[in-house]
């Protein structure tokens, strides 16, 4: 017989007094369920959990400017975890990348927004990604690139827990703690649910900050949820000099629409009823 | 061969601060002189190929030149996804260098011997693909490929290999060269093949047999009117490759040539590697010869073909 899954993932994760979600947090929620609706379909949850990830890096963090985007001093953002990008899409339209009304032609035969963000499409996306694990090879070139023009520009890459999974991902950590590049930054959207179930079941991370600390980086822990705590957070990159930094965002698949929230049925849902949409619009207003 | 191109990319490296180059866990003192002389553009990484294309992808997206190198079988097969994704889908200007292209690391086997390598490049979309006959031609090739605007892929040879092309017939990306011309049979070749194939084609013009020998040191782009000229007037195309006969220049012809004669067409032989991993070592001759792809062996399969009255299309030697 199998062994029994475990049923929430919650009991090892730090417990935070998470602030309830403000207007702008349920604003760019909307947005997201807007571009769902679009296309019917979409990996909803993944992106609500690094919702504050993205609103903070770019409300706070990031230089960049939306009317340029090859600004060569900006600030780079690689979504690694491409199918979040329905966040990513709501925070580029909400900073004027593109217009918003783009966000209700996801997925559909002519848009610039399919259900994995592609560079050459999108004004603000960095790099095509939706195959896991490319992410942070690609972000420490661009940090390498960055010192070798002597450019202040500084990267973050954003992946997933399970995406993590991939080797890859940590050749290119090696490789960022043996080069030190204190110019990128890794925050890892802990949601603690890949598409099959709890992380803690199908391959478990722990210990991960642990992990990251032997592979050279700098680590600090948040609440991927709380606003102040992120920036606060950010605020004091990189963590040491000399190091590539991780923020390790703890987070709750789904954030911010209670009937989702840790339901790994959801990870990616098509052919969605118009009934399961209001009922989406619904539970952002209630959150 | 090898000597050559990394001579090259120092070269380039010194007139151009885009150019990079990037290593896994290369032989000690290789690009030594890069090392020393251009401390912040010469990269040796671990044995992490997947994160090295990564990494030349995202130097490439902002405006540098990665040149990466090592084994072939590596710098293909491992990282087959970011090559994909990563420089063919982002259409980027990394060169990469295959070393032993073939069956070069033959005492190695087959993990280290490369013979679907430029089947599976050849089919990824914006990727370029070469297999230059010697080093003078890989002199050339080299930079030119700055001026390719995606990724490229170069398949080194062993070295040491006999030096056919020439000044005289020039060098231009995606433009065949034929070293010998006119007759009934045309050889379609690449990499060292073309070596092969020009000896083979004496041997058979002593005996009466007239066979041009076009040399594709550009697979992808492929010259599609070089290959038509040479078909138009041949009543057998042979293509000789060292490579599996899955996918690579002859796939490539025999698409070309199917697509374009109809039933009307020349008959075409193609010859490389069987659909099997190497099971023998020794040297780089002796698993050619194995194959059949050795010069008088060559010449008995175009014998073969002319004396066969059987109508025989596409058909392995």
């Amino acid at each position: 017989m199998a062994p029994a899954l475990t049923e929430t993932p919650l009991d090892q994760t730090p417990v935070y007094q998470t602030p309830a979600l403000d207007q702008r947090s349920k604003d760019l929620r909307h947005d997201c369920v807007a571009a769902m609706e679009g296309g019917g379909r979409g990996h909803l949850p993944s992106a609500l959990s690094l919702m504050e990830i993205l609103r903070v890096l770019y409300d706070d963090v990031l230089s960049f400017r939306s009317d340029q985007p090859d600004w060569l001093e900006r600030d780079r953002c690689i979504l690694s975890k491409g199918h979040g990008c329905l966040g990513l899409y709501a925070v580029l339209a909400d900073k004027g990348y593109f217009p918003k009304a783009e966000l209700l032609t996801y997925c559909k035969r002519d848009s610039i927004l399919g259900g994995h963000p592609e560079r050459d499409k999108v004004p603000g996306v960095e790099a095509s990604t939706g195959a896991l694990g490319h992410g942070l090879g690609i972000g420490v070139g661009m940090a390498l690139a960055a010192r070798i023009q002597k450019r202040d520009s500084r990267v973050f890459v954003v992946t997933g827990d399970g995406e993590i999974n991939e080797g890859s991902v940590w050749e290119s950590a090696m490789c960022a703690g043996k080069h030190g590049l204190d110019n990128l930054t890794v925050l890892v959207d802990y949601n603690k649910l890949q598409s099959y179930g709890s992380t803690y079941d199908v391959q478990d991370l722990e210990p991960l900050a642990d992990k990251w600390q032997a592979f050279g980086f700098a680590v600090d822990s948040v609440d991927g949820h709380d606003v102040a705590d992120l920036q606060q957070s950010l605020k004091r990159l990189p963590y040491t000099a000399g190091k590539p930094s991780v923020v390790i965002c703890h987070t709750v698949k789904g954030k911010g629409i209670a009937h989702i929230e840790h339901q790994a049925g959801w990870h990616h849902k098509s052919k969605i009823s118009a009934e399961e949409i209001d009922a989406l619009y619904k539970a952002v207003e209630a959150a | 061969m090898r000597r050559t191109a990394l001579d090259m990319v120092y070269e380039l490296a010194k007139e151009d601060d885009r150019v990079v180059f990037i290593g896994s866990d290369l032989g000690a003192g290789t690009m030594d002189n890069f090392r020393e002389e251009m401390p912040d553009r010469f990269f040796m990484e671990g044995i992490n190929e997947a994160n090295i294309i990564g990494m030349a992808a995202g130097m490439a997206m902002d405006g540098l030149i990665p040149f990466v190198n090592t084994i072939a079988t590596f710098l293909t097969r491992r990282c087959y996804e970011q090559v994909a994704v990563d420089l063919c889908l982002h259409n980027l200007p990394v060169k990469l260098i295959a070393n032993g292209g073939g069956m070069v690391y033959a005492p190695l086997g087959p993990t280290h011997i490369a013979l679907e390598d430029m089947a599976i490049m050849r089919a990824l979309p914006n990727m370029s693909v070469f297999a230059p006959s010697d080093k003078e031609e890989m002199r050339k090739l080299v930079p030119a490929t700055m001026e390719v605007r995606g990724p490229s892929y170069i398949r080194l040879a062993k070295g040491g290999d006999e030096v056919i092309s020439n000044d005289h017939d020039g060098f231009e990306i995606g433009r065949a060269i034929e070293y010998r011309d006119g007759g009934d049979v045309a050889f379609i070749t690449t990499g060292i093949l073309t070596n092969r194939a020009m000896a083979a084609a004496d041997e058979l013009k002593a005996e009466g047999i007239n066979v041009s020998v076009l040399h594709m040191h550009t697979v992808k782009p492929l010259d599609e009117g070089a290959i038509m000229k040479a078909a138009r007037r041949a009543s057998l195309v042979v293509v000789a490759e060292e490579h599996s006969r899955i996918g690579g220049l002859g796939s490539a012809v025999t698409d070309l040539l199917a697509g374009s004669f109809g039933a009307g067409g020349p008959q075409i032989l193609t010859l490389g590697v069987p659909d099997v991993f190497t099971d023998k070592y020794g040297s780089q001759d002796d698993l050619l010869e194995i194959y059949g792809l050795q010069p008088q062996q060559l010449a008995q399969s175009v014998r073969d073909a002319v004396s066969s009255s059987s109508p025989i299309t596409a058909v392995g030697g």
